[in-house]
């Protein structure tokens, strides 16, 4: 049996529309940051909620052994947690309150149930991501980057062992688009963990992905490595662009746009 | 915006300063309750004073005829009920606008009001007269019948495919606007007596307390409140979205369903033995709001403390306001809903 986040033959659809045709990933090993990118509408976001449970699938989804379609919602979410686009505007919360009771909601694998194990791991949580100057703050006074980074935490107090990300830096400034990504490569890393993350900015994705799959119209159209994934031919085909690969003197690739089709 | 970052034992600190503070507005919003419902069992047209009333309450023998029923019959019962009502409407109401999302939402705007109205009417102008059934029994039972309908229908709209939250707002405005008609097209009908009838049933008044009604009411709340705040983190992480709360583990549609349930007992029996009663279901929960914020684990207790408060100020009003007789205590809130609801309406418009 492989070890790793795999899905074979997802097939998802709204109402008459289908979104997703029978799309498989090659197994996501333990320890990996796979990038979904794609233009719009190619399904990214869909797959991604689809693997959390939030959409209605047919195919398989496997995390190692077991059979994540048939678990409860409960079970699944010990496993595997998603990080919606945004957290809604205008909730009265302070930052900590809602990251407790993001942890305290359901229980947490290792995680003791007592006031200060919870108040510690919220803290953690918020200094992982910078931001533990915001603990007191509102969630109503927060602008849309803060919010972000505040939903970032109360994923990553939950200690999943897979990560689904929808768009996590769509918001954020360039420090803190790099500070996420680092702080998710770090967790990945660290605690063996898989993190699926729906990016725009190719360049992120190159940066930080050990795995890039690209969507086109709901189907895999390529995956891999960034280097053997992304080329002209892509770009062309799948985002209707002209643009080049560049190495940079950093060693990172970074992809040039140079105009539309 | 400061970028000082704090350490564990600051941010400790704040947190526990909020709950503190939360458990400390609880208590004085349980104090002024206490309150309220004291000059509320002290007033009205027998100018019996409080003294003279707990006096009467401690030694029966004291009391005349007249004043025993003054107490037990007339005083006791309206100020209970009135308390446990506004504590079930505004329960009822934060519990809606929680898994609906929707801060207008409430048992009085969502239609549960105008269908138990409608039941009651059908009753009113088509008597029903059995054995063992009076006809003011019949009404509530229908009031009940078609107020837990209604909510019922919301459920069924919910299972629907593809029906988001917000077409069930818009299902519930609609529901307000149908039963209505009907109650319309009935009073229509009605001969003068009835008229009247129907008329004093959609104010609603305390007046229709008796014991029976206020064990029933009572019984509802104690069972359904447990529930309710078990529910309360789950509720919590809903506000932060629906996904959110899923892929953290709360059965969203379980979730809904049950607090669908209980939003049911405690509107439609409520309302069914008091008739309609606004806004407190859907100001209640914003004063709580604006007092200890979103956390459900205090906004339920706060919600439910300050309905019961609300309306106990309100019947006190209700005597006020006509010296030797009672307004129902409907049209009083109402008369003070309204300008709250469109302060509501206006700071949300701010907002967006």
């Amino acid at each position: 049996m492989s070890e790793g986040l795999s899905v074979h033959n997802a097939n998802v659809s709204y109402g008459r529309r289908q979104i997703v045709h029978d799309l498989s990933l090659p197994t996501l090993p333990h320890g990996s940051l796979t990038a979904l990118i794609g233009p719009n509408g190619a399904g990214k976001s869909t797959l991604l909620r689809a693997v959390a449970g939030l959409e209605k699938m047919h195919g398989v989804v496997r995390l190692d052994d077991l059979d994540l379609s048939a678990m409860s919602v409960a079970e699944r979410a010990r496993r595997v947690t998603y990080m919606p686009q945004n957290l809604p505007p205008g909730l009265s919360l302070s930052v900590m309150e809602s990251v407790i009771a993001a942890l305290r909601v359901t229980p947490v694998d290792g995680l003791p149930l007592s006031n200060d194990a919870c108040l510690r791991e919220a803290f953690e949580a918020l200094q992982r991501i910078g931001i533990t100057h915001l603990a007191d703050q509102w969630l109503n006074t927060l602008s849309g980057g803060q919010r972000q980074l505040v939903s970032l935490a109360q994923l990553i107090a939950r200690r999943p062992q897979v990560m689904l990300l929808d768009e996590p830096t769509s918001a954020l400034d360039l420090n803190y688009q790099l500070k996420v990504m680092e702080c998710v490569r770090g967790l990945v890393r660290e605690h063996n963990l898989i993190a699926v993350v729906v990016l725009h900015d190719i360049n992120l994705a190159a940066r930080f992905a050990d795995h890039i799959a690209v969507l086109r119209q709901g189907r895999l159209y390529a995956s891999g490595a960034a280097n053997e994934v992304l080329n002209p031919l892509l770009f062309a085909e799948v985002y209707r662009v002209r643009a080049r690969i560049e190495r940079c003197s950093e060693q990172s690739l970074q992809v040039l746009v140079d105009g539309a089709f | 915006m400061t970028t000082q970052t704090l350490d564990l034992a600051s941010a400790t600190h704040g947190y526990r300063r909020l709950l503190a503070r939360r458990a400390w507005l609880l208590a004085l919003l349980g104090m002024a309750l206490v309150c309220a419902m004291l000059v509320d069992l002290a007033s009205g047209p027998s100018g019996m004073g409080l003294l003279a009333l707990l006096d009467g309450i401690a030694h029966p023998s004291h009391l005349s005829a007249t004043d025993q029923v003054i107490i037990w019959n007339v005083r006791l019962p309206y100020a209970l009920m009135a308390v446990l009502v506004g504590c079930a409407l505004s329960l009822a109401g934060a519990e809606m606008q929680a898994i609906l999302n929707n801060p207008l939402a409430s048992p009085f705007t969502l239609g549960v009001s105008s269908a138990a109205a409608l039941g009651a009417s059908l009753v009113i102008v088509f008597p029903v007269t059995t054995l063992w059934v009076s006809a003011n029994t019949a009404i509530s039972i229908s009031a009940f019948i078609f107020a837990a309908a209604s909510v019922f229908l919301l459920q069924a709209m919910s299972r629907l495919r593809g029906t988001g939250v917000e077409s069930l707002v818009l299902f519930g405005i609609a529901l307000v606007f149908s039963c209505n008609a009907v109650v319309a097209l009935l009073q229509l009908v009605a001969t003068e007596d009835v008229l009247q009838q129907l008329v004093f049933w959609t104010l609603g008044s305390v007046t229709r307390a008796n014991w029976d009604k206020l064990g029933i009411l009572a019984l509802v709340v104690a069972v359904v409140l447990p529930f309710s705040f078990a529910a309360a983190p789950r509720l919590t992480l809903l506000r932060m979205g629906e996904d959110r709360a899923q892929s953290f583990g709360v059965d969203v549609k379980r979730l809904r369903f049950f607090s669908l349930l209980r939003i049911s007992l405690l509107s439609a029996t409520a309302v069914a033995f008091v008739g309609t009663i606004g806004f407190i279901g859907l100001v209640g929960p914003h004063i709580a709001r604006i007092l200890v914020g979103e956390d459900q684990r205090f906004l339920l207790p706060a919600s439910a403390l300050t309905g019961a408060l609300l309306l106990a100020l309100s019947s006190i009003a209700s005597k006020l306001i006509m010296p030797g007789m009672s307004v129902p205590v409907g049209i009083v809130t109402a008369l003070v809903g309204v300008p709250i609801f469109v302060m509501l309406v206006f700071k949300r418009g701010r907002q967006l």
